[in-house]
């Protein structure tokens, strides 16, 4: 029997929160370091942003225990990890499972096809959403694996290992 | 037997090298204003990246060819020739342009480069074809996607042009480059702003239920049940309520895409000259697959083989496709 089996409604939705509260304080300090790389190395991702650049986006991977809250600025840019019942204020929101939002930035997949089988979810300032979407594919390499990278060595093997596993499950899904 | 040039989009320089590495023979693309139809937020060039872009296109033998296939309003056509100025310093092989005034203008300024006519022109008979060959000098058409195989073979007979035909992509069936659904919800017109459907006036809602609704300028357009494939959020692939009808249905056309890769040897052999595939606005990774799909297609074709076929449905609209009126004058 699972540990919080025993706890009522109410109680298990306060265990959710603090463990995504945690998840939160965990990932945050890559979070910040991702997103001040990828400014750094693609400046032009801020011009095709255009205005957007001072907006906020949501992105919702519906697996993770937390979602992203992401303001491209590039004189202040900044990418949290927000606990669902308590996600800020932004333009556009983005959902998906964390794999397919993944192969969305580094190009393996295609934002339309997502969005026409109904993986992607896009709401709120839908301009936002189609500059940020050209603005990343305009970007050459893989951004996953720059991302990975900071991690070093264990960085990549765990993207590795993800990417195997989403493709192992992508495929059994097509099989069935 | 026709070349089979493989004609594939690009809307950022990333895409056109992408397109370039999959085996574009020419890619085409267009500048970050109202001078092509794709005048999307975020996607095109600047002049610098499209210098970039000629350099390695030429580097790898292919060619770029610039998209100035929108109407200049009354007023306003220096940015069209400022547009074509600048393709032409920066070595474009070639203009695709609709708009008469810019073809004339592009043939007096610069007759050693060619002028394609965009299907934007709806340049459908042999007469209107051969006014735009010996006015301005035009040396492909591309056709509008309303015409048979026989057709396209008896206009090739009567035409002093190369002729280019999309494969596969969006299968927008409206007259083409006279289409103002846009302009009628919007104020933005298709076919002088370049904006289908601007994104700044189109919004996605989910609801409780898991249904999705898409708007175009507060307008409902369509509303996909939990797990229906959906469309682009376009008024002539809206799906709508009438009093006569118990269902909502698509009153114009049904989300779905051209693909006419089955198709390509008979394409070949009624004399067209060149494909093209449609998608400017989508990412690398259309790109990547859609283009190598097509390039081992014609090059089977032409080498006397059996063509191998990728399937592409995934990357389809409303992920259904069609091979529309190339096939069968009725479609639906």
């Amino acid at each position: 029997m699972h540990w919080r089996a025993g706890l009522d409604p109410k109680g298990a939705k306060i265990v959710r929160g603090a463990g995504s509260r945690l998840s939160c304080v965990l990932v945050q300090p890559l979070l910040s370091r991702v997103v001040r790389r990828i400014g750094d190395r693609h400046p032009s991702v801020f011009a095709r942003l255009g205005i957007y650049k001072k907006s906020a986006f949501l992105i919702d991977p519906v697996e993770l225990p937390f979602a992203l809250h992401l303001c491209p600025d590039p004189e202040a840019p900044a990418f949290r990890a927000v606990p669902r019942d308590s996600t800020p204020h932004a333009q556009a929101m983005i959902r998906g499972r964390f794999m397919l939002l993944l192969e969305l930035v580094d190009s393996q997949r295609d934002g339309d096809a997502a969005f026409f089988s109904r993986d992607l979810e896009v709401s709120g300032d839908t301009e936002a959403v189609v500059r940020l979407r050209n603005a990343l594919d305009d970007v050459e390499g893989s951004i996953a694996e720059e991302a990975a990278g900071i991690l070093g060595a264990p960085g990549r093997a765990i993207l590795a290992r993800l990417r195997r596993a989403y493709k192992s499950e992508a495929e059994g899904f097509q099989q069935a | 037997m026709s070349p089979g040039e493989l004609i594939c989009p690009a809307g950022t320089p990333a895409a056109l090298r992408t397109a370039v590495d999959a085996g574009a023979d020419a890619v085409y693309c267009g500048f970050q204003n109202a001078t092509n139809a794709r005048n999307f937020p975020g996607l095109n060039f600047t002049p610098d990246e499209l210098a970039g872009a000629v350099a390695h296109a030429h580097s790898k033998a292919s060619k770029v060819l610039l998209a100035l296939n929108t109407y200049p309003p009354a007023g306003k056509v220096d940015l069209w020739r400022a547009a074509a100025d600048t393709g032409a310093r920066l070595g474009v092989d070639a203009f695709i342009v609709a708009d008469m005034g810019v073809a004339d203008y592009i043939a007096r300024t610069y007759p050693d480069i060619r002028i394609h006519l965009s299907v934007q022109a709806a340049a459908s008979s042999p007469e209107a074809i051969r006014y735009y060959c010996e006015n301005f000098g035009v040396k492909r058409v591309v056709l509008p996607r309303i015409l048979t195989i026989p057709e396209i073979r008896s206009i090739r007979k009567e035409i002093p042009c190369e002729i280019e035909t999309f494969i596969f992509g969006n299968h927008g069936l409206m007259v083409e480059g006279r289409c103002s659904l846009t302009n009628y919800l919007t104020g933005q017109s298709t076919n002088m702003d370049g904006v289908c459907s601007p994104a700044s006036d189109v919004e996605f809602v989910r609801h409780d239920d898991g249904t999705m609704s898409s708007r175009l300028a507060g307008f409902a357009i369509d509303c996909f049940g939990c797990g229906e494939k959906a469309g682009y959020p376009t008024i002539c692939k809206g799906r709508y309520t009438v009093p006569h009808r118990s269902d909502a249905y698509y009153a114009f056309e049904e989300p779905v895409s051209l693909n006419l890769a089955r198709l390509l040897p008979e394409l070949i052999d009624a004399g067209v000259h060149a494909f093209k595939i449609e998608g400017r606005q989508r990412s690398k990774s259309y790109v990547r697959s859609v283009v190598s799909a097509f390039r081992a297609a014609v090059d089977d074709i032409r080498a006397g083989r059996p063509a191998n076929i990728t399937d592409l449905v995934a990357l389809t609209e409303g992920q259904k496709q069609t091979q529309g009126a190339f096939a069968t004058k009725k479609w639906r």
